[in-house]
């Protein structure tokens, strides 16, 4: 099939950024959508012309590195599937298609279609983990872990990280994302010590990141590709009010505002 | 340069003991002295980040680099199966001792014995450091942790998280490691990769990276660094390598003076979607565990073009139940390999290509039910259907193998430093534990061994031992170092040739796919070596290498790690040739029982081939470290 491509060409976070448009004959319906523009790159190279930066990895839809918006929908069209899981039969002979970065404040652009997401990383950094020290691990089955629980961590913890709850939230809203390991860790026996702390501290940073809020619209659990639900950001607003509630809460006294201004860039 | 030398360090004494005695006698670090020392470690999967976490812990002044925006996304995240522990829970028999008997006899006798004991030894704490890092492993209705049988063992033992077990592992390691960076004692570099390594008076002191945003060449110092880059398998251009898995770091630490060990031990996956077009970019697993309940066959007649719900029980070939009745479907991975390729040889494949064999779930479900397979295996079945557009609930899944692993790599000895002072290598980076051929769910059990429990003790041991200079990237080591990698990333882009970086390295990974592949033979592999040769040549003649060297550039990162692996597989085809028996994922073709079977020679090759780099035209030196069994005696591997 023959498809017409509209992709956002950007040469570097400050230049001025456009739309290109690239005319794809013979594009496979067994093709990956990754598997389609390394064609349409291969062509530019021989052209001279640069490649269309994207980033991708595993492209097994488990690292997260993929990601952009086509015709306004990040990861594309099929639900639970990041981009580069996203196969060619999903489209018909003459289709146009608009591919745009993930945009978010906290998402910088670095170049066409990639975008830096480290303001996620520094999220878990703010305390999306349990404090173990290697080797201090008590035996494995000392403390039961009921089945269901463990689903339901698991459902959380299958989030990669890719940032589309992000870039599809009008408001920009890393909730999903933050919300997904608070319910992982939260619902675990393992993760109860540090749960209040966990929670104040992750949103702190979130709001540091400009990350915006959420208002439960929901539109990052339809674009998720783990399909991780909503539910998870009424967990971590749960835990945030309960632990906002307590007067005392750290011994160290630390300001979880300060801790992520010292950590992050604004 | 020193000349290399191979110790391997291994301890004296009883098996059982020799870890703990050999972590008695290595030399400590003083707390308050830990600070001092500035540790560089290279990749931030389940061995590098385990590895930055844990010695970040215990106090040492770490840098960790990763060629991806996030540590979260080195491909660890991507392994499905599952990991291997001798906890017995499942009260069928394991131990230490098995899981390292398993270990050594899977490796078809080509690994160190010490080492894998170890290896089994440690599995044990790996469960229990995960679980409390909150890593949500399957559990029972009890709250118990549950396991699942996993490709050539007889026991219950791989722990599992659905089919997503490596993520799991990887985000458990990774929120390890961001917890460190919050402590400062870690700091992470993004973005970053390993181009060379600096060797001063004989010890690894440094690393020179490239900014991928920037373009920018940097120098790093340290006192020791540790290479967790992961294996070579995208040498073969298809492989289920993450597409920006590569080999630079280790190939260039190798032409540094790190001796390589084994490079021909690569291993490959039987289960994986046949390949569908050219355009292909990669290849993807489905995960060993759907051969708990799998039955993989082909159509008894060649050329049988019926689809295979028309095709009766009589006229299929259950092919590895019938040739492996104990073991069945559930034989180690070269084995099972092997036997896929002979029904497709004999014109037996399904599937358009006839490069396939069906993976057909009816019976299990049938017996089981659909709810309970959808359970074991829901997010594999999805995969299979995103990709093929067929329902496996309902059509068999084709599949067909593919490389997966490598067990070769930087050689290493026991406390795994390479014949570099001052490097260490972890995971599959190193050549150590993995034999001749690696059981399923083992990966995972190494690379965080490595990462979490080894290291931490042996680089210590290191440190205390040696007074190290004080040097600083203007030394002349760091200078010249810097300026070689420049000129050759400017060479790169003054090449203007007429072919693109990616049509070479699908030429390459053909070429060693046919003859260093699945099975070898002297003509094939004299006959690689001629092409390799030649298609190198034409390499840095006719590349087309576009954009600048100052800015993200995919086309300059892709075009250097393919100059690698020109040289990479000339050493895998050179070894191949030199090893005359078949082992593990080794099989040569003039060396085969008679009902093909790989035939070992254990009085001429019981030893690790490990590789001295001599010059890009001139012969690797060949250094024999011999193998000595005391515990497990080698025998003819038998799953029959």
């Amino acid at each position: 099939m023959k498809l017409t491509l509209h992709i956002w060409r950007q040469r570097s976070p400050t230049a001025k950024g456009q739309m290109v448009r690239y005319d794809v004959p013979d594009v496979s319906p067994d093709m990956s959508f990754l598997e389609m523009l390394d064609v349409v790159n291969e062509g530019l190279i021989l052209k001279g012309e640069e490649p269309i930066a994207f980033e991708h990895d595993c492209r097994e839809g488990i690292c997260g590195s993929c990601g952009f918006m086509i015709n306004g929908v990040a990861h594309g069209p099929s639900r639970g599937t990041a981009v580069c899981q996203l196969h060619m039969r999903q489209y018909k002979d003459g289709d146009v298609l608009f591919v745009e970065p993930f945009r978010a404040r906290a998402f910088p652009l670095l170049k066409d279609l990639a975008v830096d997401r480290r303001a996620l990383d520094r999220i878990i950094t703010a305390g999306g983990y349990i404090s173990v020290r290697t080797g201090s691990a008590p035996e494995g089955n000392v403390i039961p872990v009921p089945k269901e629980k463990a689903e339901l961590a698991m459902d959380a913890a299958a989030c990669i990280g890719c940032g589309a709850c992000v870039a599809a939230c009008p408001n920009a809203s890393a909730a999903l994302f933050t919300g997904a390991k608070i319910t992982h860790l939260g619902l675990l026996p393992q993760g109860q010590a540090e749960r209040d702390q966990r929670a104040k501290k992750m949103v702190a940073q979130a709001n540091v990141e400009v990350f915006g809020n959420c208002t439960n619209i929901g539109e990052c659990e339809a674009v998720c590709p783990k399909e991780i639900k909503i539910e998870v950001i009424a967990r971590m607003n749960r835990d945030y009010l309960k632990a906002a509630w307590k007067n005392r809460e750290s011994y160290r006294d630390d300001d979880p505002v300060e801790l992520a201004l010292s950590r992050g860039k604004p | 340069m020193a000349p290399l030398k191979i110790e391997s360090k291994l301890p004296s004494g009883p098996i059982e003991q020799a870890w703990e005695k050999a972590q008695f006698e290595m030399k400590l670090v003083n707390p308050a002295n830990k600070r001092k020392y500035n540790i560089l470690v290279v990749g931030s999967g389940l061995a590098g980040g385990s590895a930055a976490a844990s010695l970040g812990e215990l106090g040492y002044n770490v840098k960790c680099f990763c060629f991806h925006g996030s540590p979260r996304r080195a491909h660890s995240i991507a392994a499905q199966g599952g990991i291997n522990a001798a906890k017995n829970y499942q009260n069928d028999g394991d131990s230490i001792f098995r899981l390292f008997y398993d270990t050594v006899k899977g490796g078809d006798f080509r690994a160190r014995e010490a080492n894998v004991y170890r290896l089994a030894q440690n599995s044990v704490r790996i469960i229990d450091q995960c679980v409390a890092q909150g890593v949500p492993f399957a559990r029972e209705y009890g709250g118990a942790l549950a396991n699942r049988s996993f490709g050539g063992a007889q026991v219950s033992r791989t722990f599992y998280a659905r089919g997503q077990t490596g993520q799991q592992l990887l985000l458990g390691a990774y929120q390890a490691l961001e917890r460190q960076v919050d402590e400062g004692t870690v700091q992470m570099l993004p973005y970053t990769e390993m181009l060379d390594l600096v060797v001063v008076d004989g010890h690894a002191r440094g690393i020179v990276t490239r900014d991928l945003l920037t373009g920018e060449i940097k120098c790093h110092v340290g006192d020791a660094v540790v290479l967790a880059s992961g294996g070579y398998g995208n040498v073969y251009y298809l492989s289920t390598n993450a597409k920006g898995s590569n080999a630079t770091a280790i190939w260039r630490a190798h032409k540094r003076g790190a001796a390589f060990a084994n490079p021909c031990f690569t291993q490959i996956h039987p289960t994986c979607i046949p390949v569908s077009g050219e355009y292909q970019s990669k290849l993807t697993l489905m995960s060993e565990s759907l051969r708990n309940d799998g039955r993989i066959w082909v159509p008894k007649k060649p050329h049988d073009k019926r689809p295979p719900d028309q095709i009766p029980e009589e006229d299929r070939d259950y092919f590895l139940e019938r040739r492996y009745p104990s073991f069945g479907n559930l034989v180690p991975r070269d084995v099972a390999s092997r036997n896929i390729k002979m029904v497709c040889d004999e014109g037996r494949g399904v599937g358009p290509s006839g490069l396939g064999v069906y993976l057909d779930f009816a019976d299990a479900i049938r017996r089981l039910g659909r709810a309970t397979i959808a359970e074991r295996y829901g997010n594999l079945f999805e995969m299979y259907e995103r990709i093929t557009g067929e329902n496996p609930y309902e059509v068999p899944m084709r599949i067909y193998p593919a490389i997966h692993y490598t067990m070769g790599g930087l050689w290493v000895d026991y406390e795994l430093m390479s014949t570099i002072p001052g490097l260490f290598v972890l995971g599959e980076a190193n050549f150590s534990d993995h034999g001749a051929n690696r059981l399923g769910a083992s990966a995972l059990m190494q690379g965080l061994s490595d990462g979490y429990f080894i290291i931490p003790y042996t680089i210590g041991n290191y440190l205390a031992s040696n007074k190290l200079e004080k040097v600083g990237v203007s030394h002349p080591a760091f200078r010249s170092v810097e300026a070689e990698v420049v000129a050759m990333t400017k060479k790169l882009l003054s090449i203007n040739g007429t072919r693109t970086t990616t049509s070479f390295h699908k030429e390459l990974g053909k070429i060693v796919w046919d003859k260093c592949g699945m099975s070898r033979n002297a003509g094939g592999l004299e006959d690689a070596l001629g092409r390799i040769r030649g298609l190198r040549e034409e390499f840095w003649k006719n590349v087309k290498v576009v954009g600048d060297s100052n800015d993200l550039n995919a086309s300059i990162e892709a075009a250097g790690r393919v100059a690698d692996y020109f040289e990479l597989a000339e050493l895998m085809c050179i070894d191949a040739l030199d090893r005359n028996e078949s082992c593990g994922g080794h099989f040569r073709e003039e060396y085969q029982t008679s009902d093909n079977e790989a035939l070992r020679n254990d009085e001429l090759y019981s030893y690790v081939a490990a590789w001295e780099f001599t010059g890009v035209k001139s012969p690797p030196k060949l250094h024999k470290e011999p193998l000595e069994f005391h515990y497990v005696h080698p025998s003819q591997r038998s799953y029959k």
